[in-house]
């Protein structure tokens, strides 16, 4: 039986305004702008971004804002917002052979054409607070080396040229969208991707250990590590012909992983994808290294029973979306539920009870 | 004619592509400061929407969906019968609205005018952050070095 319960509205309504006082903090402190946040605190904006699976910076910005800075929370705002929009329609394939590159690093070759370039990144820094962070003051401008005026190709090539590494199979089929079909298993690779691209950091990377430290081990090298800005084109019908319709921020990785062979491919090095929004490191190399423990079945690999081989373990479990909002409703009132089961309870408590008696009784 | 046909488009597509992606606050300013703006009627009135940004594979395999990005679209039509479109990255009508009587101006004769006000500084503009940007990457290029021990 369904029975409404009213008489929660005002204390909703006051729960919000409390909410937005508390949103605000002591107001003899400055209010955060969204610009300052989409500057500021642009990685937090770029993970929004990528699990919000829309590339706006500055509304994910509102939303960090919106939600006190439970990125989570921002997320989900973002999602809600998403399917509010029309689709346009779908890019062509981004290029990342063209990005320009503020960040492009190899493990696996030290001289390739291009260089090692390092870019902003938090690595080699001592990770000790700073405590002049804590004072206002003036950035020094960062140095300025001569500009690369040529794309930088991508590292694979080289081993591509040997053929020591896995091709990937090219085509043009209309990729698997999980915002239009729900996911269906076995999905396929394009499906997967999307999936992890959009999934959480947190259990993106906790698999991606996993795999690391023994479940489905695939000893990965990060073959290369890119970051920058590629144009985005779009065909325009009325047109006739693709127009840029404006420019990304992306992180991509490419590992490189150890393989002995299998029973249908020869040795050679195979390889893991990873391609995020904004500057998103961790994230991409944790999606490449899922992405390639997938793939065992394709590669011939034998299923070793590890999580993060497992497709539907890890593609239902990835959003954190559906599952904060599976996890958190139960929060929400179940007084009828929880009656009828408190009744269930209390009667097979009863009936216990009974046979116990019963028992002692015929023990006497 | 076909010939010409693909010269204006690779010139439309690059005026248009600019637009798409300029920052908002120096194409305004631009566009601001050019006066008599011609008059026009809405085909498609300013709209926001989304559009799923498509990857590949690798780099280089097939293709997968990796998110959607913002894009507002416009198109009008100025008196004398001109289609202009706006295709703008994110959330602003103004801009669209900028671009779309941009791209109808410049198949028009205020076509050098428009370029000289507004796309030419704007592309320089847009030219410079990018070589800046990649200055600053270019000087966290790790440049390796062998240690040489002993005598030769």
């Amino acid at each position: 039986m369904y029975v409404a319960v009213k008489g929660g509205e005002r204390a909703i309504e006051n729960a919000h305004a409390w909410l937005a006082e508390e949103r605000r903090g002591d107001t003899s402190v400055a209010e955060l702008s969204i610009a300052q946040i989409r500057e500021q605190l642009s990685l937090a904006v770029n993970r929004v971004m990528a699990e919000g699976s829309l590339f706006d910076p500055d509304l994910a910005a509102l939303a960090i804002k919106q939600s006190r800075g439970d990125l989570i929370e921002a997320i989900f705002l973002i999602r809600a917002y998403r399917t509010t929009l029309p689709r346009f329609g779908a890019s062509l394939p981004v290029e990342t052979g063209d990005m320009a590159c503020d960040r492009r690093i190899s493990a696996t070759f030290k001289d390739a054409p291009g260089g090692q370039v390092l870019g902003p990144t938090f690595d080699y820094t001592h990770r000790l607070l700073d405590f002049k962070l804590a004072a206002e003051g003036e950035v020094a401008p960062a140095a300025e080396g001569t500009p690369r005026e040529e794309a930088t190709p991508h590292i694979t090539e080289f081993l591509q040229g040997e053929d020591v590494i896995q091709r990937e199979p090219v085509g043009e089929a209309v990729p698997g969208d999980l915002t239009r079909e729900p996911m269906e298993f076995p999905a396929d690779r394009a499906l997967r991707l999307q999936s992890l691209t959009r999934g959480d950091e947190g259990f993106i990377l906790g698999m991606a250990y996993s795999t690391q430290r023994g479940y489905a081990r695939n000893h990965a090298f990060v073959g290369e590590l890119r970051i920058g800005k590629v144009a985005v084109e779009m065909e325009i019908p009325e047109l006739g012909f693709a127009i840029e319709i404006g420019e990304l921020e992306l992180t991509e990785c490419e590992t490189v992983n150890q393989f002995q062979g299998s029973k249908t491919e020869p040795p050679q090095f195979t390889r893991g994808y990873g391609l995020v929004f904004g500057q998103s490191e961790r994230k991409s190399i944790a999606m490449a290294l899922v992405d390639r423990a997938l793939r065992w079945e394709e590669l011939g690999e034998d299923n070793l029973g590890a999580v993060a081989q497992d497709e539907e373990f890890v593609l239902s479990h990835s959003d954190n979306i559906q599952a904060t909002g599976f996890l958190e409703h139960i929060k929400l009132p179940h007084y009828v539920d929880f009656q009828s089961e408190l009744e269930l309870v209390r009667k097979l408590r009863r009936e216990a009870e009974e046979r116990t008696a019963g028992y002692q009784e015929a023990a006497e | 004619m076909a010939n010409e046909m693909n010269i204006g488009n690779s010139a439309r597509k690059a005026w248009m592509g600019l637009m798409a992606s300029a920052p908002e606050g120096a194409m305004m300013a631009l566009w601001d400061a050019v006066d008599d703006r011609p008059k026009f009627d809405w085909l498609r009135a300013p709209e926001v929407g989304g559009v799923m940004v498509r990857g590949r594979m690798a780099g280089t395999g097939a293709p997968f969906n990796v998110g959607e990005m913002t894009v507002t679209r416009c198109s009008l039509v100025l008196k004398d019968g001109t289609v202009g479109h706006g295709y703008v990255q994110g959330r602003s009508k103004p801009k669209a609205e900028a671009a779309a009587l941009i791209d109808a101006l410049m198949q028009t004769e205020a076509a050098d005018r428009v370029q000289r006000d507004v796309l030419s500084p704007l592309a320089d503009q847009v030219a410079q952050a990018k070589t800046k940007r990649a200055a600053k990457a270019a000087a966290t290029k790790v440049e390796f070095f062998t240690m040489v021990r002993g005598e030769d």
